[in-house]
């Protein structure tokens, strides 16, 4: 066994062999090198040709046309296009959006900059499990509001949005409905032809594919009309010029492609890894789970471990590549906003670590985490005043601390 | 974020963890910082009927570097008199674990827990 172990598939996943090895035959000379907007020759005919074949298979995946599919390099350009397109051309109708607290920041960080334009927007309170109400959602929705932008997949705690039933509510309404889906594709099924979804978000980073490439899917019936954010030569139907980056969208067609072979067969045995890592990690004391576990994807498991400091947890956890729900590893020194959001305490947002199983994990891996959290754990606590005090049955919140 | 191999070690080997018995009237205890804040630091220290610290114990809950800051405060102060140890400063840790500026907050813990430690000591001892 190879350490350190990976498990932290939702920051990224390493391309699929599968993958890269078709990518690399739209490089070079001998390669599928064309420009697939040359119109006169061949080369640009067999780019061209590869581009719609993916274009096809990032459609399959979500059972959408392939006329709705919108390159892009990523997610993030993706939830930029979509909500401020989207904003920007119905800004007459309206300048009122709604968006949830645990949303990824490409998404928070969005609003936030069209609320200094001039539009307003709605952050919901998720419950405590990382569920929408959506009757909560329902009272938000404003005769000016123009769009509803939700997660279906929460980047942390892996919880997944009922994106069905909130779709039903905006389109009953009139209202736009955009949904990150870089956490979902190649996790739980989508079906764009059932769900009132009109704008939709991808990354292929997330599901075995390149870095630097992504989708955004834009409904045609009814039409969805966006406001281009790249301006150029008018590639995407005019939605997002920028010569197409032929091997970067086949290695997204080949990810999503073997995401739609082999997610049922990928699921069973991720899910039955993460559960063992769960069993594994239940004998510890004063362990809490982070969201829902009922509505959510079979990968991810985010837990706090209550008395032990989730930085020195990381560091002792050297053997392991997991993250921290808690953003101390960047240079800010808050604890987890999503946890926060969950109304989980600052203690037990900042003893959080996220574990992100995937594809290539495999049951040995996950018996040495288990053993290592065992014993970096108990050595953690040893060294922490705070268990000694939880042992002692002090309770630590009546204690008066002085904050610094 | 890359550790010095100070921190480091100091983490993987803490010197003096452990607990001094509060009700000792030789023992001086200082507890700093905050669960929400993300770090808590409990120094206590024994101090010899000449004014000496004769032994130093410490338990942090906190990042890898806030864990290193106590250890080495704990190294530096034993033997040394209470004026000595209190004139501490947090810059010398910083120094000497190479400590990032966003970890710096970690060395004023351990300065603010020592004289914290000090101040106890020096109330249960007034005569």
């Amino acid at each position: 066994m190879k350490t350190p172990i990976y498990l932290d598939y939702s920051a990224t996943t390493p391309v699929d062999a599968r993958v890269a090895e078709k990518m690399c035959k739209h490089l070079t000379l001998e390669g599928n090198f064309g420009n697939p907007a040359s119109r006169s020759h061949v080369f640009g005919w067999d780019a061209e040709a590869a581009i719609e074949q993916a274009r096809e298979q990032v459609a399959a995946l979500i059972n959408a046309d392939p006329k709705e599919i919108v390159f892009t390099s990523g997610a993030t350009e993706s939830n930029n296009l979509a909500i401020i397109g989207v904003a920007s051309f119905y800004k007459k109708k309206g300048k009122h959006i709604v968006t949830c607290k645990t949303e990824h920041k490409a998404v928070l960080d969005t609003c936030r900059h069209l609320e200094r334009e001039g539009y307003e927007v709605t952050y919901l309170e998720p419950e405590q499990n990382g569920l929408i109400d959506l009757e909560k959602l329902t009272a938000a929705l404003r005769d000016d509001t123009v769009l509803v932008s939700i997660m279906h997949v929460n980047n942390e705690i892996g919880v997944i949005q009922d994106i069905k039933a909130i779709g039903e509510i905006t389109r009953a309404r009139g209202i736009l409905f955009h949904v990150d889906g870089a956490q979902s594709a190649g996790k739980v099924s989508i079906n764009l032809d059932d769900l009132k979804v009109d704008l939709m978000s991808f990354s292929a980073h997330k599901a075995y594919g390149p870095k630097g490439i992504g989708a955004l899917y834009v409904r045609r019936k009814p039409r969805v009309r966006l406001e281009p954010q790249m301006h150029g030569g008018g590639h995407e139907r005019g939605m997002r010029s920028g010569t197409l980056a032929t091997h970067q969208i086949v290695g997204i067609g080949e990810a999503f492609r073997l995401a739609r072979e082999e997610m049922s067969k990928d699921n069973e045995r991720i899910r039955m890894l993460r559960d063992r890592l769960l069993k594994g990690l239940q004998g510890l004391e004063e362990l809490y789970i982070n969201g829902d576990m009922n509505n959510r994807v079979p990968h991810n498991l985010n837990v706090s471990f209550n008395y032990v400091e989730g930085e020195s947890l990381i560091m002792a956890l050297k053997e392991l590549a997991v993250s921290s729900g808690s953003a101390c590893t960047s240079s800010s020194l808050e604890p987890s906003y999503v946890l926060r959001a969950l109304g989980r305490s600052d203690e037990l947002a900042h003893s959080s670590i996220r574990f992100t199983i995937g594809r290539f994990t495999t049951q040995d891996e996950i018996d040495f985490a288990i053993e290592q959290i065992h014993s970096k754990i108990g050595k953690l606590r040893e060294l922490s005043p705070l268990w000694e005090m939880y042992k002692e049955g002090i309770d630590i919140s009546s204690v008066k601390w002085v904050a610094h | 974020m890359a550790y010095s191999t100070k921190v480091i070690e100091h983490y993987e080997n803490p010197r003096n963890v452990g607990t001094l018995d509060k009700g000792d009237k030789a023992v001086g205890t200082g507890m700093v910082g905050a669960p929400a804040c993300g770090d808590v630091m409990r120094l206590q220290i024994k101090v010899n009927q000449q004014g000496i610290i004769e032994d130093a114990k410490f338990k942090t809950y906190g990042c890898g570097s806030a864990i290193a800051s106590s250890s080495l405060l704990t190294e530096w102060i034993k033997g040394k008199t209470l004026n000595e140890a209190g004139q501490i400063k947090n810059t010398q840790i910083a120094e000497e674990l190479e400590l990032p500026p966003v970890k710096i907050h970690c060395s004023v813990l351990a300065e603010d827990a020592i004289k914290a430690a000090i101040d106890d000591y020096k109330k249960k001892n007034i005569t």
